[in-house]
Order: C-alpha cells, then sequence, then structure tokens
C-alpha cells in the first residue's frame, strides 16, 4: 500500500489537529489520528456518528486544510448515477442532431456531458475534497455502486469510456446510521465513529465559533446541553444548536435580559421539536438554574 | 506454503491480534490488516493509544460490538490487567431503561407485572379465545411463502423504464432518435418503482407475555428472513434491537444469538419508557419514519399509561401506520379496558388480536391491503 506524500507538512496525527484547530475545527485524537490515516493510505474516511456531532464541519475542515475545494453530494432515497455521477445535457444533444443536417456530430462529446459530484472529483482529484454526506440515506443499490468507485476510483461512460483518477481522490463520508451500512464499504475505508465531545472540548468549540460568547456562558450551555442529551427526545441538540444557543442567549443578554431567562427564552435554538420543547418544559427552570448555578 | 515471505517479527503480535478478532467474530479482510500494519508503521507507534487508534480505524469495529473489542485489545496488548474487567454486555443495540430521569421511584419488578392491569378482564379473554385454525408451524410457513408479495410497498424515488409511465426517458429516445436522424418516432417512458416498505416489529418479552413470547421470535424470524427491510426489537424492563441477531439464516442459531442479547426475559414490563427510549436513540427512531409498525404485547403497563400515550402518539405520527396486537383481544366483541390500552387506543391503527401466531401472520400478511401509499 502506497503512502502517500500529498500531505505535505502534517506528519503527524498531532500536526493535522493543529491543522484542523487552525480551520476552526477541534478533532480529538481518535479522529485526528483516523483523517490523518486516510489520507496518508489514500483510503476514503468514514465517519459515522449521532447528527449534530460534527461529522460534516469535519470533512468542511479536511479540505480547509488541504486547500482544497470541497464537493458535497447530498444523498437520498433514489440518488441514482445521473445525480451522483454524470447526465448527458439532452436538450442541447437533441438540438444539436437538428442543425447538423448532413454533418457528422459527435453527440456524446464534453459538450454535452454535465459534470456531478463523483465524477468531478474523479477528474480534479488534486484539488478537491469529495463529501459523500449521509450515505445512509440512500438505498442499498446505491452503497453497491458506490463500493466499485471507492475500490477502483474510475467510472465507466458507455459512451465515451471509462475515466480513471490519477491520484486517489480524498473522500470522506458520512453516515447517521439509520441503518447499517454494508460490511464491505466500512472496510474498504478508515473508519471513524464521533462521539458528542467532552464537556471541556465542546465549551471550546463555542468560544472558537461564537467569539462573542463569554466562557461562563459557553459552560452554562454545554452543560445545559448534556443534561438535555440525556433526556429521552426526538432531536438531541447537536454542537451547532450549542453553538447557536450561546450566541443567542448572549444576544438576548446584552439587548437586557437577565441571565436563566436569557437561556429560556432561547431555548427555541436549542431545541426544534415542538414535542421536545413540550416534554422538556416542566423541568426546565430547574434544569437551567443547575447549569448557570 | 514455505515460499511465502516470513512474517517480520515485529508484526506478528499484530497479525495474531488479527485472528484474535477473526476468532471472536469480528469480521476482518485481509486488506485491512494490510492497513492496519501500515497505519502502525505510519504512526511510529509511540504508545498503545496509537495502535488502539489505528486498529479502530482500519479494522472498523461495528460501534455496538465496540466494548467487546476494546476488551479484546486488552487482552491482547495489555494481558491479564484487563482480565478483571467483567463483560457487561452493554452495548448501543441495549438501551437500559432504569438509568435517568423520570421512573425512578419506581423500583424495578420483575415478576408482579401479572398483578398490574386488569387481570381479570385477560383471563376472561383467554377463557374465550377460540382456537385459531392454523399451528405456529403452518402459519409461519405461510408467511414465508406470502410474505414477499403481500406486505406493504411504497413508491420508491427510483424510476424503471416501462411501456407507460408519467416520465419520459430521455436517454433512450436520444438513443433511438438518432437511429432516424434526429427524429423523434417514440417516446421512451418511465415510472417509479415500488418498493417494500420497512417494517418494525416491537415484541414484548415480559413476564406476562412469557406464554407467547417463544412463538412471537419465530415469527419475527420468518419475517426477517421473507423481507427485507425489517426491523426487530425485544422489550420489557430494557430495549434491544435483535435484528442483527435475527438475520441468521438458520432459526435455532438466530433465536439463541438472540436469547443471547436479551437480558430480561420474562421480567416486568415499562412499554411507556421502552417506547420512549426506543424514540429517543436517533438511529432507532428513524426506523419509524414511513414504516408499518407493529407493536406484539398486552399493553399491561405497570407505571401511569401517559409516557405510554405520549409514545404511541409520537410513534404515530412517524409511522404509515401503528398496529397494537394484542392477545387479550382474542375474543369476540374486545373492548379495551385497561388504562394503558383506553390511553393508546386513538393513536393506533389497529388493535387487534396478538394471541396466537396465526392471527399475527394474518394481520401482517394484510397490511398491504389496507392503504397504499
Amino acid at each position: 500500500m502506497a503512502v502517500r506524500s500529498n500531505i505535505v507538512g502534517i506528519d503527524s496525527p498531532e500536526a493535522l489537529e493543529r491543522a484542523l484547530r487552525a480551520a476552526y475545527y477541534l478533532a480529538d485524537e481518535g479522529l485526528a489520528t483516523a483523517a490523518y490515516l486516510g489520507l496518508a493510505l489514500g483510503k476514503p474516511l468514514l465517519l459515522e456518528g449521532a447528527p449534530g456531532v460534527g461529522k460534516t464541519e469535519a470533512a468542511k475542515a479536511i479540505a480547509a486544510v488541504l486547500g482544497r475545494r470541497l464537493i458535497r453530494l447530498q444523498c437520498y432515497e433514489g440518488i441514482d448515477a445521473s445525480a451522483a455521477l454524470y447526465e448527458w445535457n439532452y436538450p442541447r444533444q437533441m438540438l444539436a442532431i437538428r442543425q447538423a443536417g448532413d454533418e457528422s456530430i459527435d453527440i456524446y462529446g464534453e459538450t454535452f456531458l454535465i459534470e456531478r459530484p463523483m465524477l468531478a472529483a474523479l477528474r480534479a482529484p488534486d484539488s478537491t475534497v469529495l463529501l459523500i454526506d449521509e450515505i445512509d440515506r440512500a438505498d442499498q443499490e446505491f452503497e453497491a455502486f458506490l463500493l466499485e468507485f471507492l475500490s477502483d476510483f474510475q467510472i465507466s461512460i458507455p459512451e465515451r469510456g471509462t475515466v480513471r483518477a490519477a491520484e486517489r481522490p480524498v473522500v470522506v463520508l458520512t453516515s447517521n446510521r439509520t441503518r447499517d451500512l454494508h460490511e464491505a464499504l466500512r472496510r474498504r475505508c478508515v473508519y471513524h465513529w464521533i462521539d458528542y465531545p467532552t464537556e471541556e472540548r465542546e465549551a471550546r468549540i463555542i468560544m472558537l465559533r461564537a467569539s462573542s460568547v463569554a466562557e461562563a456562558t459557553a459552560r452554562a450551555v454545554v452543560a445545559a446541553v448534556g443534561k438535555l442529551r440525556r433526556e429521552p427526545l426526538s432531536k438531541a441538540p447537536g454542537i451547532a444548536e450549542a453553538v447557536d444557543w450561546a450566541e443567542a442567549a448572549t444576544l438576548l443578554h446584552k439587548g437586557g435580559a437577565r441571565w436563566p431567562d436569557a437561556f429560556k427564552r432561547s431555548i427555541g435554538v436549542a431545541l426544534k421539536d415542538e414535542e421536545d420543547l413540550h416534554f422538556i418544559s416542566p423541568r426546565l427552570d430547574a434544569m437551567l438554574a443547575e447549569a448557570t448555578a | 506454503m514455505s515460499t511465502e515471505p516470513e512474517l517480520p517479527r515485529a508484526a506478528r503480535i499484530f497479525v495474531s491480534f488479527v485472528a484474535l478478532l477473526r476468532a471472536n467474530g469480528f469480521a476482518v479482510a485481509p486488506e485491512q490488516t494490510t492497513a492496519f500494519l501500515t497505519a502502525i508503521e505510519l504512526l511510529g507507534p509511540r504508545d498503545l493509544r496509537d495502535i488502539r487508534h489505528a486498529a479502530l480505524a482500519t479494522l472498523a469495529p461495528p460501534p455496538e460490538r465496540r466494548a467487546s473489542f476494546d476488551r479484546l485489545f486488552d487482552l491482547h496488548f495489555r494481558g491479564s490487567e484487563a482480565l478483571e474487567r467483567a463483560d457487561d454486555g452493554e452495548d448501543d443495540e441495549t438501551v437500559r431503561l432504569q438509568e435517568e430521569g423520570r421512573g425512578d421511584e419506581e423500583p424495578l419488578f420483575s415478576d408482579d407485572a401479572n398483578e398490574s392491569g386488569l387481570s381479570a378482564t385477560r383471563t376472561e379473554a383467554l377463557v374465550e379465545r377460540r382456537f385459531a385454525q392454523l399451528s405456529t408451524t403452518d402459519a409461519l410457513r405461510r408467511l414465508s411463502r406470502e410474505a414477499p408479495r403481500r406486505l406493504p410497498r411504497r413508491r420508491g424515488h427510483r424510476r424503471m423504464r416501462a411501456r407507460r409511465g408519467p416520465f419520459a426517458d430521455l436517454r433512450r429516445t436520444l438513443r433511438d432518435s438518432v437511429r432516424s436522424d434526429g427524429e423523434i418516432l417514440r417516446l421512451g417512458h418511465m415510472k417509479r418503482r415500488h418498493r417494500p416498505r420497512k417494517l418494525l416489529l416491537l415484541i414484548d418479552v415480559s413476564g406476562s407475555m412469557k406464554s407467547r413470547t417463544e412463538d412471537n421470535m419465530k415469527l419475527a424470524h420468518a419475517l426477517m428472513q421473507a423481507a427485507p427491510n425489517v426491523e426487530v426489537f425485544t422489550f420489557g424492563t430494557r430495549l434491544t434491537r435483535v435484528t442483527r441477531a435475527l438475520r441468521l439464516k438458520r432459526r435455532e442459531q438466530a433465536l439463541s444469538a438472540a436469547a443471547h442479547l436479551v437480558s430480561d426475559w420474562d421480567g416486568g414490563t415499562r412499554i411507556g419508557d421502552a417506547l420512549q427510549a426506543f424514540l429517543a436513540v436517533p438511529r432507532f427512531g428513524g426506523y419509524a419514519r414511513g414504516a408499518a409498525v407493529v407493536v406484539v404485547s398486552d399493553g399491561l403497563e405497570r407505571g401511569a399509561p401517559d409516557a405510554l400515550r405520549d409514545a404511541v402518539a409520537r410513534l404515530s405520527r412517524r409511522a404509515w401506520r401503528v398496529s397494537w396486537l394484542t392477545p387479550l383481544a382474542a375474543g369476540p366483541g374486545f373492548r379495551p379496558q385497561t388504562e394503558a390500552l383506553i390511553a393508546i387506543e386513538r393513536f393506533v391503527d389497529d388493535l387487534v388480536d396478538g394471541g396466537s401466531s396465526a392471527s399475527i401472520v394474518a394481520h401482517v400478511l394484510a397490511l398491504g391491503r389496507r392503504r397504499v401509499a
């Protein structure tokens, strides 16, 4: 297995961790190691974890660190090759046939090809990071098709032949685990399960992302969010919600609201499910008072 | 073969770790072993943590088996000091219900669930229950035979060629038109494909369901084998996902694997808490979205019915259809009389007989006919 030299200047997981921090992403040791190995071994990086733990953000930060453009392929049920790979521009082809008259014309030329994310990443492996987001939403057919792509990094277009990447592109896959992924897919990737961050790390993330937030506020939000995540909610607040909550509460506080009240009034940015709000409301005051204490 | 190059001594301990994993039921491909060795070389490694990270990243143990992976790792690389840690069997496939939050004023209970609810009603129902015409074996056979074509389906988003259909198949039309100098003689069509709907089976394995539990598990296994997209959970005092175990083809193997996972057989019931816990794990709750949900439970809830009512209401908003199959409904003219069943009656689409394998199979097979999305 060839070890890649494309991560110039990043020669250890710690170096990658520092670089990610400079890109405003705080990775723990496990994630930094997995990402480093993925880059060094030229293997796709598969990130799994609950919604809102920062999987997509990690991909964005990796692209920023490498100084590359992020191409995002959002998966959904029913996604197929024409949405992921390429599509022909049929109206243009039709028009070209009509206009050509007796002349011969190649209707499968470059001008008629509409590039979709996977083909784009394959054709420009040195300047892009391909993010295949929420692969668990796609159906099994697409997953099987993806397997082929990830093992050979080539795409065959029947009318034009095979497109092969000169170098293995950087690929990051994410999954919320709404279904079990195929073992073969996990095998092809470097794998990391992202957990919710520790309180300490999450407070640092909040202060990094929202510079207006005071440390005490960040800690209070982290404590409150931690409590909420232990409740049986249908959508537990993720990291982005914690950041938003801290910012919103700070904003209200600066506008004159007192502390626990500023928190309480801005809870809508952390809990966005009416049923969850309803469920938590009887104990919310006590919970927030404890968090801000 | 003696032609194989000798494994470097330093690599042996890592390769033997992979062997240990395989011996313990982890699937590790040869390419993963290679990646593991390369990763270790890349990382230095400076301490055991590096090796652990490398192992996790390249050997990719499934999250629900992480605890067992860690134990094997410690055993292999740290030796006897790791042996003292006992296997508590706790992983993300099991949700302990007595942990946090509400309900902790209730002591855990085990065998007194039968005393709760309206046991008199239940006894009556049992007396009145007519013997089903099919034996369990016949019912399961019928399920395997008919499930593939009778289970509910829904329209998917993938398209397929069709003689007639609402979408134009431009690719084919264009290819055809090239042959006729750009004249479009015939328009190709496409239609949306029908896909099997997700099926979510929640099986009550508490003491009050004891007589039905084994048959219900057999039924779950038959259903898993017959249809794709089936998820199975058991609940009593805990919620356990048994899908993976039931995927094993041979029934005895699958049932014993499931038996190994579930630790609350024949115990108490906390249906409300179990369903709340189910909805609270995003990855589990997601299984219910758009699914045909079948709960097999007598609904003899020990606690207050509020938690149960809220959970069923949430479940019904998320699911395509919620069926509650209870042995209490075996008799004709059944009216729910326990507080819990009355509370949930208006949120479920069906509240019907779940007292025999034949009646459960009949209901499951009839699901597809009721409503077409």
